[in-house]
């Protein structure tokens, strides 16, 4: 089953590669005196025409690309001269981390908020739980992450400045997975663990509360669905009690749609993530890219596109599997 | 024919009456059982009249600078403060309302017409049709919607047409899949067999027979993506794509605030952030309203 799902993976990955590539090549416009800047003669325009291959036809330009992305050359940055794999690969953790804590934060409020407001359905907990997953999508998440930043740095002094995963003082921990929060956990490094987590907890909480949202109505409107239905009645004119069947009954059958939520959260959140990391000074990918978007330099961003879809697919096919693990029936079916 | 025009007239005269009545009966009680839906239907006409009126009320010229009033705390004479070249703040949230509202109404209608009729075609005819339209929207959906836009603006070229291009194209998919939807299930209606046998061709029964009938459900969903399209645009400008700095907009006005923020004048980014925030709440409030309204059952 595993297996058959991955070949699904395939033309998906084909069709992102493809448009990275379009992106850059058919659209108007040259790339060559693009790449050329502005003081260009004809002449130094036709060398690079030709330096980058865009003499020849689009066909071959492809597979070129192709060859190109199989041998992990994502090609170089114009501004700063080094390859963008390396730079992307260098930056990867400290997006990844900021994004995971992220969503782990969203889950640990959103799952059992999400499943109060159907179990009290109508209260007060339960309007207050829509009004939170609404303004919570409403909320522009540049302009959450600047609110944090005023009240919890300017105000109140507890959080750092927001300048980056660590303070001008602190020593990074040596790279093992280049979660900085692990890694100096492993080493037992707990002052730099400390000075990384206060940097990390504002951006987190930003990227939390915009995917807080959708995660509650979700866990609300299923755990609503489940114990509506029959079994749910069966369980509890059986006699067992309330935490019973709410957790073990209901919950465990209630959580499918939420786990197929999260690829829409995932979706939203790798995009809020460029955001956040412009607000808070990230070292990530998200602000390479945007750094890279601001100067015309075009590889970094298409590096950068690619990686984000490469990324989010891969997160889908997780996504699918756990599925699998949460629902056997799926296995069977398949 | 003779027979259908002596039957028609009392069918037009007796029918209007009772279904807007009833769906306005209908309003009135979805909106009693929720006024939020009233509250945000309201903040809904006061967003349009400022993007209507907005630029012509203004107390100030939104891109005038005053040197000797940078960066002043709100007060009477500035309700809204003033940024770092001494703009008024309040003048130029009202002004950007119409550029804001103006690149979300654009790109939903961009939307509407490529994804409406993108997906009814491909729900009608299914086959080769339904399966390239599937592969599209499917591309699409791969990436990381703001990621894609991000990218489609970086390569058409850093213009406010390419950012509601982009939105358009990231929503695509969305508006495929209800129009597909709703277009697969009225393929066999009786409705449309009968303009079938009446010699109607499938090109005038797509879109005189099934379009009008599916408009409703689109409305929705156009009210529904319009939050989002204008978090979007303004996410956009944020990271410094489209809109040029000294023309007033949301995201760019809150991007140059960022700055202010750190050492404390807060105004400068909170007023263009909160009215993007209200427009953004009030266009979903209001699309989940419409929701209820038309499809009861969809409500989570």
């Amino acid at each position: 089953m595993i297996l058959k799902r991955l070949l699904t993976v395939i033309p998906t990955l084909i069709g992102v590669v493809i448009v990275t590539f379009l992106l850059t090549r058919v659209l108007p416009g040259d790339p060559a005196v693009y790449f050329a800047g502005p003081a260009a003669t004809p002449q130094s325009i036709a060398e690079i025409r030709k330096s980058l291959g865009l003499d020849r036809s689009l066909p071959d330009q492809f597979a070129r690309y192709v060859n190109d992305l199989a041998h992990g050359n994502f090609g170089n940055s114009l501004s700063t001269g080094r390859p963008v794999a390396t730079e992307i690969s260098s930056r990867l953790p400290a997006s990844a981390e900021l994004t995971l804590s992220g969503l782990l934060l969203a889950i640990v409020i959103a799952v059992p908020l999400g499943i109060f407001a159907a179990v009290k359905q109508g209260s007060f907990i339960d309007h207050l739980c829509r009004i939170i997953a609404t303004a919570g999508v409403s909320l522009p998440v540049f302009f959450t992450g600047l609110l944090l930043v005023y009240i919890f740095y300017f105000k109140l002094g507890w959080s750092p400045a927001p300048i980056g995963r660590l303070d001008a003082f602190a020593t990074a921990p040596p790279d093992i997975t280049g979660f900085y929060l692990i890694d100096s956990l492993i080493t037992g490094n707990f002052e730099s663990f400390r000075a990384s987590l206060s940097q990390l907890i504002l951006p987190a909480v930003t990227l939390a509360v915009f995917s807080l949202a959708p995660i509650t109505r979700m866990t609300r409107a299923s755990m609503l669905a489940v114990l509506a239905s029959e079994f749910i009645r069966t369980a509890r004119a059986s006699g067992l009690n309330g935490r019973t069947v709410i957790l073990t009954y209901a919950f465990r059958n209630a959580m499918l749609p939420v786990v197929t939520t999260l690829g829409m959260v995932f979706s939203f959140l790798l995009g809020a993530n460029v955001l956040v990391e412009k607000v808070f000074a990230w070292p990530g990918i998200g602000s390479y890219a945007v750094e890279a978007l601001l100067q015309s330099d075009f590889a970094p961003v298409q590096g950068f596109v690619l990686t984000m879809a490469v990324l989010y697919v891969a997160l889908n096919l997780l996504i699918d599997m756990l599925y699998g693990v949460i629902d056997p029936r799926v296995r069977l079916e398949a | 024919m003779t027979e259908a025009s002596l039957t028609a007239p009392p069918m037009t005269e007796a029918q209007p009456k009772p279904p807007t009545n009833s769906i306005f009966r209908h309003a009135v009680y979805v909106v009693a059982d929720n006024p939020v839906t009233g509250l945000s239907f309201g903040l809904f006409v006061l967003i349009a009249l400022c993007a209507l009126f907005g630029p012509y009320i203004v107390p100030y010229d939104p891109l005038a600078s005053d040197t000797s009033a940078t960066l002043q705390s709100p007060s009477l004479h500035h309700w809204f403060g003033t940024d770092l070249l001494g703009r008024d703040i309040f003048s130029r949230v009202l002004a950007a309302t119409r550029l804001d509202f103006t690149i979300a109404i654009a790109s939903v209608a961009l939307v509407l017409v490529m994804g409406g009729l993108a997906g009814i075609a491909a729900g009608f005819f299914g086959g080769w049709t339904d399966r390239i339209v599937g592969r599209v929207s499917d591309t699409i959906m791969a990436f990381p919607l703001f990621v894609l836009a991000m990218g489609i603006v970086a390569a058409l070229g850093n213009t406010v047409t390419n950012i509601v291009i982009a939105t358009a194209i990231i929503n695509f998919p969305l508006y495929v899949r209800v129009a597909r939807a709703e277009a697969n299930v009225r393929r066999e209606a009786g409705f449309v067999q009968a303009a079938r046998l009446s010699g109607n061709g499938d090109i005038r029964i797509l879109l005189v027979h099934i379009l009008p009938n599916i408009m409703p459900i689109m409305m929705v969903q156009i009210s529904l993506t319009m939050g989002y399209a204008i978090l979007n645009a303004a996410g956009l400008s944020f990271i410094g794509l489209g809109v040029k700095p000294p023309t007033p907009e949301w995201g760019i006005m809150v991007a140059e605030g960022a700055t202010n923020i750190i050492s404390g004048e807060w105004w400068v980014a909170f007023f263009p952030g909160g009215a993007l925030m209200i427009a953004v709440f009030c266009f979903n409030l209001l699309g989940d309203g419409l929701r209820d309204l038309v499809d009861p059952q969809r409500r989570t």
